[in-house]
């Protein structure tokens, strides 16, 4: 399989530093790390929202850093949680004072080394607080993890938190608006290819040609079903229904929408999928208050999408519409 | 057992040994974590104690405590993943309980502080088929052997050697329940945990090396049993 990299070892390193040049006065790498911290963190009295996990979902992590959003991003390996000690650093490096809230992706290799960091600089006197997302409405009660994983809902989170903390609220304020977050929302994902790790050069898993895989993590882990390709319309169906039966929304609930694609996804079939997504919320009578539709939160090369639905109040749409102005979401 | 420099240098030498064995079975951890993992665990496990024996041996100054926390950072940044917390993250808040030096006593409640970190951060019961099924009957032996039969430190540590090896033995009939290997389900019957022998490996080498700074031949011991404490098991 062909790929733009030099190096399976190196491809970590080269792209943070390729980011720090793309964005040069928004980001800068914290040294003989994998972290990237906005430009100015640490924020005088600011709660600091950091956030971090395995390479290869870009933008997320570090697409988000800036104004209104995150303060700080640590990049692991490809699909490998950041280790303990480099979270510490980003911690450190991103705490005023005012605390930091760590916002972790519910797999066992992120939660283990954030909580041992947390832990660890708790030690050291730094107030941390922590929310798990997961969101991912596929895998309860699934053999593929102990939980449901988490996965694109978590922008919303990073939205949420980083809107409440720029605001000037205290550590409780900033965890509590991450957490109704988490209470509200739920994602589903499909794929119709498998993605290629630089390491390994090939499909993590096979899929023919007439096959698609539903319930799929970002990580090319295995899906709850496979089955026959089916049309855009139909798959729409799937993911949607299966989001919402799992939040039970009222009629007139307002919620926020995204239609996220996986990486080797154009955007004329994402907005194909949103299409659909639009006209099924319409005909249970749930408002949409916005729809996001775009790639944030990849997996390598492979195509296919997940949809997220979120619950909104007043609360949450005011921190979702409040400014932010990082390299992967700007919202004015 | 000795006095605490004396006791700081022996810990230097455990880390010595124990990445020396992990190098050695480094292939057969492997072997063990493709059957029912992602095949990661001797070479990172290998990686991770061998940088963690070359940063203890450079301290200028070895306590105990240092020792082992600098083993554990160490296993934390190299290791990565679920084991680097695990296995390193313990290390690291157990070292605490050694910052008076290393007695029986210290001993005992390093080992019970490390096991109650890997438990809670792993939040793993006996019976997961996870490490946790090594170290729990390896921990409540070795504080059996020194508080209640007041047995001399490397016949205790003998005794939690043999608790392990049933520890280990165990893990090779039940279906798992935590970690990669529960993705498996059903199919994970039949296979050793990698986390659990790679667990015996390490208390074989802290018993070893405690018998060599001691001067001592390692006795042979049988585990007494019932080794695991009633309710630790998890229920079916």
């Amino acid at each position: 399989m062909k790929k733009l990299i030099n190096d399976a070892e190196t491809v970590v390193d080269e792209m943070l530093d390729g980011m720090v040049a793309a964005y040069p006065d928004t980001v800068r790498r914290l040294p003989d790390t994998q972290v990237l911290v906005r430009d100015g963190a640490p924020v005088d009295d600011k709660v600091a929202v950091v956030s971090g996990g395995g390479s290869g979902h870009e933008p997320t992590h570090a697409g988000y850093l800036g104004e209104g959003m995150l303060d700080g991003a640590a990049a692991g390996e490809v699909f490998t949680s950041p280790t303990a000690d480099e979270l510490e650093a980003m911690v450190d490096a991103c705490d005023s004072g005012a605390g930091v809230l760590l916002v972790i992706k519910n797999y066992e290799g992120d939660v283990m080394n954030f909580e041992t960091a947390g832990e660890m600089v708790e030690m050291e006197g730094t107030e941390v607080a922590e929310v798990v997302v997961d969101d991912d409405v596929a895998v309860e009660d699934s053999l593929y993890t102990s939980g449901r994983r988490g996965v694109c809902g978590t922008i919303l989170v990073h939205k949420a938190a980083g809107a409440k903390a720029a605001e000037g609220a205290d550590l409780d304020e900033v965890q509590r608006v991450a957490q109704k977050v988490v209470d509200n929302v739920g994602t589903m994902g499909m794929a119709l290819t498998s993605c290629v790790t630089p390491e390994k050069g090939e499909p993590t898993f096979d899929l023919g040609e007439d096959e698609i895989e539903l319930g799929i993590g970002i990580h090319g882990e295995p899906g709850v079903e496979r089955t026959e390709a089916m049309s855009a319309d139909e798959i729409t169906e799937e993911l949607t229904e299966a989001v919402l039966d799992d939040l039970e929304l009222d009629a007139g609930q307002e919620v926020v929408t995204i239609v996220n694609g996986m990486g080797g996804t154009p955007q004329m079939e994402l907005f194909v999928v949103n299409r659909r997504l639009q006209e099924l919320l319409g005909e249970r009578n749930i408002e949409t208050w916005d729809a996001w539709v775009g790639d944030y939160m990849t997996s390598l090369d492979m195509a296919g999408c997940s949809i997220t639905i979120c619950a909104v109040d007043e609360e949450l749409k005011s921190l979702l519409d409040a400014p932010a102005e990082t390299p992967a979401l700007t919202v004015r | 057992m000795s006095a605490p420099n004396d006791a700081g240098a022996a810990a230097v030498a455990a880390a010595e040994n124990v990445a020396d064995r992990i190098e050695a079975e480094r292939e057969h951890l492997t072997d063990l974590d493709s059957a029912i993992g992602d095949a990661d665990h001797g070479g990172n496990m290998a990686r991770g104690w061998q940088a963690a024996a070359e940063a203890v041996a450079g301290l200028d100054n070895p306590t105990v405590e240092a020792v082992v926390k600098t083993a554990g950072k160490t296993l934390l940044s190299e290791v990565g993943g679920a084991s680097g917390p695990l296995y390193g993250g313990s290390l690291v808040f157990a070292s605490a309980e050694l910052s008076d030096g290393l007695t029986a006593e210290s001993a005992v409640a390093f080992a019970e502080t490390y096991l109650e970190k890997v438990q809670d951060r792993g939040d793993a019961k006996v019976g997961d088929k996870t490490m946790v099924d090594a170290l729990v009957p390896a921990v409540h032996t070795f504080k059996k052997s020194v508080e209640t039969d007041d047995l001399p430190p490397v016949d205790a540590l003998a005794k939690a050697v043999a608790a392990a090896e049933n520890g280990v033995a165990f893990t090779v009939p039940i279906r798992a329940a935590k970690g990669r290997a529960s993705y498996l389900g059903w199919r994970s019957v039949g296979h050793q945990d990698p986390g659990a022998t790679s667990t015996l490996y390490i208390i074989e080498e802290l018993l070893a090396t405690a018998a060599d700074h001691l001067n001592q031949e390692i006795p042979s011991v049988d585990a007494d049993s019932p080794t695991i404490p009633e309710g630790e098991a998890s229920g079916e």
